[in-house]
């Protein structure tokens, strides 16, 4: 049974928009990709790039003026783009599950924990109270909580940061989703628990055979949980493969200065015995309304020419291995050759 | 909990002896009740003697050491014009204003906060502009003019509701209360309507910011991520979080109802506490005064502890200081 497993996401020339007075911008650009179900897709790009607008793309959530203005989402075979504010509404939180970026603002303040993970079931399974609360108590049992009882009853505040979002985690968990969306989950905590949290996670979505889509600006946590990478620049996913072809082989010149801006990547020293510098990327991400014609990343690229004037088409440079620029760079140029 | 209503009685009284010494000086600056109460053709003798039977004839300081006494022992003292403890002829007064009030406050309350989550769920929309605009309305427009205008319409031109006074009441307990019948109810709907027209704007434009804010909230981003129906959302997500502003200023405004339903009493000949303040005012009847200023600041501090209560119990992060001891 070695038949490839059907994909549990496809993401196919997704474009979100906002209408704007001035006109529209386009804040996710045609961006495509798949998650099968075990899989850990890493989402990498710097701040603004358009991950967390990706992700609530995917859950239908982008608020107006903002709209989804192109492309297909595809869960289980299943066309999302259309359904009714109903179909959505029971998908969410139940198919499809999101953590959000900071732990201290997404637990509501003035609700116990109880209510917020019980009301989460009910509103997608017809269960008693009880039932649910036993529910709700084996998933924060499940994402490590100690004394889960005694959480139930806390309000958020009561809780530290690193508890809150694995209280969120486990709200995500209640319902066994098809999909996760890990928006950052764990940037706002120290490293340790991030570790923590990281692993977990992955041991849980693997087990339980659930995609994940875990969202982050860091190469370093994406090297060491993700089974594919996408890299998004501007809104646009500009290199995608395994995390092996992606970090040791970076085709793109943008995912190459993400690489050498990395301090995991530069930890070797060199033969001399000193760490190398940090090489940061010349100049700064575009704003929305100022994203250059042709390919975003051209003022900042060492490699730019003429024809990068024009929007690079996605190239298949290996198997998996898709990169959108004229002049990718030669696999020997990676990281680790 | 105890701990903390019992240093809060304790600031009370501290409120409430220093409010009795600045509402006795001020009282006492205005006016020369002897001019109005005695015969202008009087003897000197009489005068001099109706001023010792009032206690007039005192130094201030000497006039202020017997109404404290008095006071502690809780008797405000007898008012000039109708001879009767000044307290008793206020707290007679008291159901009437305080019936008024409760009744406004809930119209504004009732109304006020479905209107101000539609508008501040629909800002863009006809019906929500609609909403603001009327709340603007009820700001600006003096409560007199509305009192009027309201007369004007549904009691003389209209003719469906009457225009002034109390109408039947029944007892309760011994307390008089219109609620209870239905011409009651047609003789309070007016004053309390032209009561709550501020409270009502005010509660508005609170919940409609308050909406606004917390739909911005990533918490309720999340909520709708969990997959809960709007009404969840909005009911208990949103609610319980505006809530809690929404108490504090409500608990406040109850007490400036109270006491400032003067304009309201008036114009509806409505028999309440304001309007014997009125009318106590124009006859320097001084103790009815300084009971009634005593009296209001006595339910703004009960309104006060009362709304601290109901605070902590809404917003869990809350804590009453000296309750945790
Ligand atoms: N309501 C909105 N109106 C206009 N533009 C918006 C709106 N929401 C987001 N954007 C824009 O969309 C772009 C993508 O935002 P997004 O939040 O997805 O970035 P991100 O990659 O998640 O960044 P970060 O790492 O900072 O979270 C940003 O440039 C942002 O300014
Ligand atoms: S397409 Fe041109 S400008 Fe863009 S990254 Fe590639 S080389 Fe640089
Ligand atoms: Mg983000």
């Amino acid at each position: 049974m070695n038949a490839p497993r059907e994909p549990t996401l496809v993401v196919d020339r997704l474009t979100t928009r906002f209408a704007s007075r001035s006109g529209a911008v386009t804040a996710v650009d045609e961006v495509s990709f798949s998650v099968a179900p075990g899989e850990v897709l890493g989402l990498v790009g710097e701040s603004g790039s358009g991950k967390s607008l990706t992700g609530f793309s995917i859950l239908g959530l982008v608020d107006p003026p903002g709209e989804i203005a192109a492309g297909s989402i595809r869960l289980k075979g299943r066309e999302l783009r259309g359904l009714s504010a109903r179909e959505w509404r029971a998908l969410r939180g139940d198919r499809i599950a999101m953590i959000f970026q900071d732990p201290m603002m997404t637990l509501n303040p003035v609700l116990r924990i109880d209510t917020q993970m019980i009301e989460t079931v009910r509103a997608h399974r017809h269960v008693g109270r009880d039932a649910a609360r036993e529910l709700a108590r084996d998933a924060l049992a499940r994402v490590g909580i100690p004394s889960p009882d005694e959480r139930l009853r806390a309000y958020p505040h009561q809780l530290s940061g690193g508890m809150r979002q694995r209280v969120a985690i486990a709200i995500a968990l209640l319902n066994a989703p098809d999909l996760i969306i890990a928006d950052e989950p764990t940037t706002a905590l120290d490293v340790t628990i991030q570790a923590q949290i990281l692993f977990e996670m992955q041991t849980l979505c693997r087990e339980s055979g659930t995609a994940l889509i875990w969202i982050t600006h860091d190469l370093a946590v994406v090297a060491g949980l993700a089974d594919r990478v996408c890299v998004m620049y501007a809104g646009r996913i500009v290199e995608q493969g395994s995390t092996a072809q992606v970090l040791e082989t970076p085709a793109h010149p943008y995912t190459r200065g993400l690489l050498d801006s990395t301090p995991a990547a530069n930890a070797q020293p060199d033969e001399g015995g000193q760490p190398q510098p940090l090489r940061q990327i010349p100049g700064m991400a575009p704003s929305l309304k100022e994203i250059p014609a042709g390919c975003a990343f051209r003022p900042r690229c060492t490699h730019a020419s003429e024809l990068c004037e024009q929007v690079p088409p996605a190239v298949e440079l290996a198997p998996g291995h898709v990169a959108r620029c004229f002049h990718p760079l030669p696999a020997t140029q990676g990281v680790k050759p | 909990m105890t701990l903390f209503i019992l240093r809060r009685m304790l600031q009370a009284f501290n409120v409430l002896f220093v409010m009795s010494l600045l509402v006795f000086a001020g009282v006492y600056a205005i006016g020369n009740p002897l001019d109005l109460l005695v015969d202008p053709n009087a003897t000197a003798e009489d005068m001099a003697r109706a001023a010792a039977s009032l206690g007039l004839d005192q130094p201030l300081w000497a006039q202020y050491a017997r109404f404290l006494g008095n006071a502690l022992q809780g008797d405000l003292g007898n008012s000039f014009i109708h001879g009767v403890p000044a307290l008793g002829l206020i707290v007679e007064r008291l159901p009437a204003t305080l019936e008024l009030a409760v009744v406004a406050m809930l119209i504004a309350v009732l109304l006020g906060i479905p209107l101000g989550l539609w508008a501040g769920l629909r800002p863009d929309s006809w019906s929500g502009r609609t909403i603001m605009a009327g709340s603007i309305l009820g700001f600006s427009l003096p409560t007199f003019w509305v009192g009027l205008m309201l007369i004007m319409v549904f009691a003389v031109q209209l003719g469906w509701l009457p225009a002034s006074g109390r109408g039947p009441t029944a007892e309760v307990l011994g307390v008089p209360i219109s609620l209870l019948t239905a011409d009651g109810w047609r003789h309070l709907l007016l004053p309390a309507a032209n009561l709550a027209l501020f409270k009502l704007s005010l509660i508005i434009r609170l919940t409609r910011s308050g909406t606004r804010e917390a739909l911005l909230q990533d918490y309720v981003k999340f909520a709708r991520a969990k997959g809960l129906s709007n009404a969840r959302v909005v009911g208990v997500h949103v609610l319980k979080n505006i809530l809690i502003p929404i108490v504090t200023v409500v608990g406040l405004e109850f007490g400036s109802l109270i006491a400032f339903s003067v304009v309201t009493e008036s114009i509806f000949a409505w028999p309440g506490m304001g309007k014997l303040l009125l009318d106590s005012i124009t006859q320097l009847d001084r103790p009815v005064v300084v009971a009634y200023l005593l009296l209001v600041v006595t339910l703004y501090v009960v309104i006060n502890l009362a709304v601290d209560l109901l605070y902590a119990a809404l917003d869990p992060r809350v804590r009453l200081a000296g309750a945790s001891q």
